[in-house]
C-alpha cells in the first residue's frame, strides 16, 4: 500500500504534463526505482496484460486460427486433387500411347501381308510368263529341229539321187551307150554304206 | 536538466498512468505499458485478421506472411510435442504473436516496449508454466511428478538428480521470463546510449559532429541487431514454451 500511494503521488506531475514518454522533466523520485523493478506498477501492467493478451488469445483462436487453418487445408485439398487429375490423365496418356503402338504394330504387320502378297504374286506371274516363253521356245525349237531333220532326210535322199544320176552320167560318158538305172542305183546305195 | 534527460537510457522504461484508475486498493491505471499492450494486440490481430481476409487460394505477401507465421509455430509445436501437443496451438501462437510484435513495435523510437516489464514477461511465463502445470496434473495426476525421476538413475543418485530436477523445473518461468526482459532492456539501452552518444557530441561543433558518425552508424548496426533479437527472442519463449508443453504431455522423458 505504501508503494502504491508513493507511486500515485509521483506520477500525478508526468500525468499533468500530457502524459507523453518523451516528456522532459520527470519527477526525482521516479530515479530511485529501476522502472521494470517498480512494483506499484505490477498491478497494472498484469491487469491490462491478462486483459489485453486473454482477448487477443480467444480473437486468434475463435477467428484467426481457425481461418488460417480453413485456408491451408483448402488448399491443400486442391492440391491433392489437382495431383489426382493429374495422374489420371495421364493414365489416359499412357493409354492413348499404348492403343496407339498397338495399332501402329497392327498395320506394321498388315503392311508387310500386303507387300509379301503383291511380292509374291508378282514372283507367280513373271515365274508363270517364263515357263510359257520357254514352252513357245521349246516348241519353236522342236519345229526347227524336226523341219531341219526333214530337209536333212530330203537332201541325204537327193544326195542318192544325184549321185545315180552322176554316176550313170559318168558311165554313159565313159562307158557309153544306156546304162541300167537299177544297176547303178544298187551300186550308188552299197557304196554309200 | 533537460539535457541529462534526453540522453538518460533508462527514461525510456519508465510508466505513467493515461487513465488512472484505483480498485480495490490498487493503482490499476491505464498507463503508457498498457496503451502499448493494446497496440500490440490490436497491430498482431488486424494484420493476421484483413491479411487472410480473402482466403485467397493463391496467397498474396501478406497472407504468406500469415500463413508462415502459423505454419512456423504449428511445425515448431508438432516437432517439441507431437500431434497431441496441437491443442496448444492456440496459447503458443498467440505467445509468439504477442512476443513479436510487442518487440518489434518497441523498435520504433518513443515507442514503449512492453516486453521490457520483467513482470510482463514473468506474467506470460507463469501462464506457460502454470499451464503446464494445471494440465501435467489433470492428465497424469501424480504420475507427472515422474517428470522429476529420470529413468536408468541409480538409487544413491536420485534425491541429488530429483533435487537438480526440481530446481530446474523451478527456474524455468525465471529463466523464461528474464531471458526476454533482459533482451529487450539490454538492447534498448544500449541503443539508446549510442543514439545518445551522437546527441551529446554534436554539442562540440564540427569535430563534434564528425566524430558522431561512429556512435550513429553503430547505432543503425544495433537497429539491426535487435530488430534479430526482437524475432529471435519470440522465437526462443515460443519454442521453450513448446518443450514445457512436451512435459506436461509426456512427464516420464
Amino acid at each position: 500500500m505504501f508503494v502504491t500511494s508513493a507511486y500515485a503521488q509521483e506520477t500525478a506531475p508526468a500525468a499533468a504534463e500530457g502524459d507523453t514518454h518523451a516528456g522532459t522533466a520527470v519527477p526525482a523520485a521516479e530515479h530511485e526505482t529501476f522502472p521494470p523493478f517498480n512494483a506499484a506498477t505490477f498491478p497494472s501492467q498484469i491487469l491490462w496484460l491478462v486483459i489485453t493478451f486473454g482477448l487477443f488469445y480467444l480473437f486468434l483462436k475463435r477467428v484467426v486460427m481457425p481461418r488460417l487453418g480453413g485456408i491451408i487445408d483448402v488448399r491443400n485439398d486442391r492440391i491433392t486433387q489437382d495431383l489426382d487429375h493429374a495422374a489420371r490423365l495421364k493414365g489416359e496418356a499412357d493409354a492413348a500411347v499404348a492403343a496407339y503402338e498397338q495399332e501402329l504394330a497392327e498395320a506394321k504387320v498388315n503392311a508387310n501381308k500386303i507387300g509379301q502378297q503383291a511380292n509374291d504374286a508378282a514372283k507367280a506371274e513373271a515365274e508363270g510368263t517364263r515357263k510359257k516363253l520357254e514352252a513357245e521356245l521349246e516348241k519353236k525349237l522342236g519345229e526347227a529341229e524336226a523341219s531341219i531333220a526333214s530337209i536333212k532326210a530330203k537332201a541325204m535322199k537327193e544326195v542318192g539321187t544325184i549321185a545315180e544320176d552322176t554316176t550313170s552320167a559318168i558311165v554313159e560318158a565313159l562307158v557309153g551307150g544306156k546304162s541300167d538305172k537299177s544297176e547303178i542305183a544298187a551300186a550308188v546305195k552299197s557304196a554309200s554304206r | 536538466m533537460a539535457a541529462a534527460d534526453k540522453v538518460d537510457p533508462i527514461h525510456q522504461f519508465q510508466i505513467h498512468p493515461i487513465i488512472p484508475l484505483h480498485i480495490g486498493g490498487y493503482d490499476v491505471s491505464f498507463t503508457n505499458s498498457a496503451l502499448f499492450m493494446v497496440v500490440t494486440v490490436l497491430v498482431a490481430s488486424a494484420f493476421l485478421y484483413m491479411s487472410t481476409a480473402s482466403r485467397a487460394l493463391i496467397p498474396g505477401r501478406l497472407q504468406s506472411v500469415s500463413e508462415m507465421a502459423y505454419e512456423f509455430v504449428g511445425n515448431m509445436l508438432r516437432d517439441a510435442a507431437g500431434k497431441q501437443g496441437m491443442q496448444f496451438f492456440p496459447l503458443v501462437f498467440s505467445l509468439f504473436m504477442f512476443v513479436l510484435v510487442a518487440n518489434l513495435i518497441g523498435l520504433f523510437p518513443y515507442f514503449f516496449t512492453v516486453t521490457s516489464h520483467i513482470i510482463v514477461t514473468f506474467t506470460l511465463a507463469a501462464l506457460v508454466i502454470g499451464t503446464v502445470l494445471v494440465y501435467g496434473f489433470a492428465k497424469h495426476g501424480l504420475g507427472f511428478l515422474k517428470l522429476f525421476v529420470p529413468h536408468g538413475v541409480p538409487g544413491y543418485l536420485l534425491p541429488l538428480v530429483v533435487a537438480i530436477e526440481i530446481i530446474s523445473f523451478v527456474s524455468r518461468p525465471v529463466s523464461l521470463s528474464v531471458r526476454l526482459f533482459a533482451n529487450m532492456l539490454a538492447g534498448h539501452i544500449t541503443l539508446k546510449v549510442f543514439s545518445g552518444f551522437v546527441v551529446s557530441l554534436s554539442a562540440f561543433g564540427a569535430v563534434g559532429i564528425a566524430g558522431s558518425v561512429l556512435p550513429l552508424a553503430m547505432a543503425v548496426a544495433l537497429t539491426a541487431l535487435e530488430l534479430l533479437v526482437a524475432f529471435l527472442q519470440a522465437y526462443v519463449f515460443a519454442v521453450l514454451t513448446c518443450m514445457y508443453l512436451n512435459d506436461a504431455l509426456h512427464p516420464s522423458h
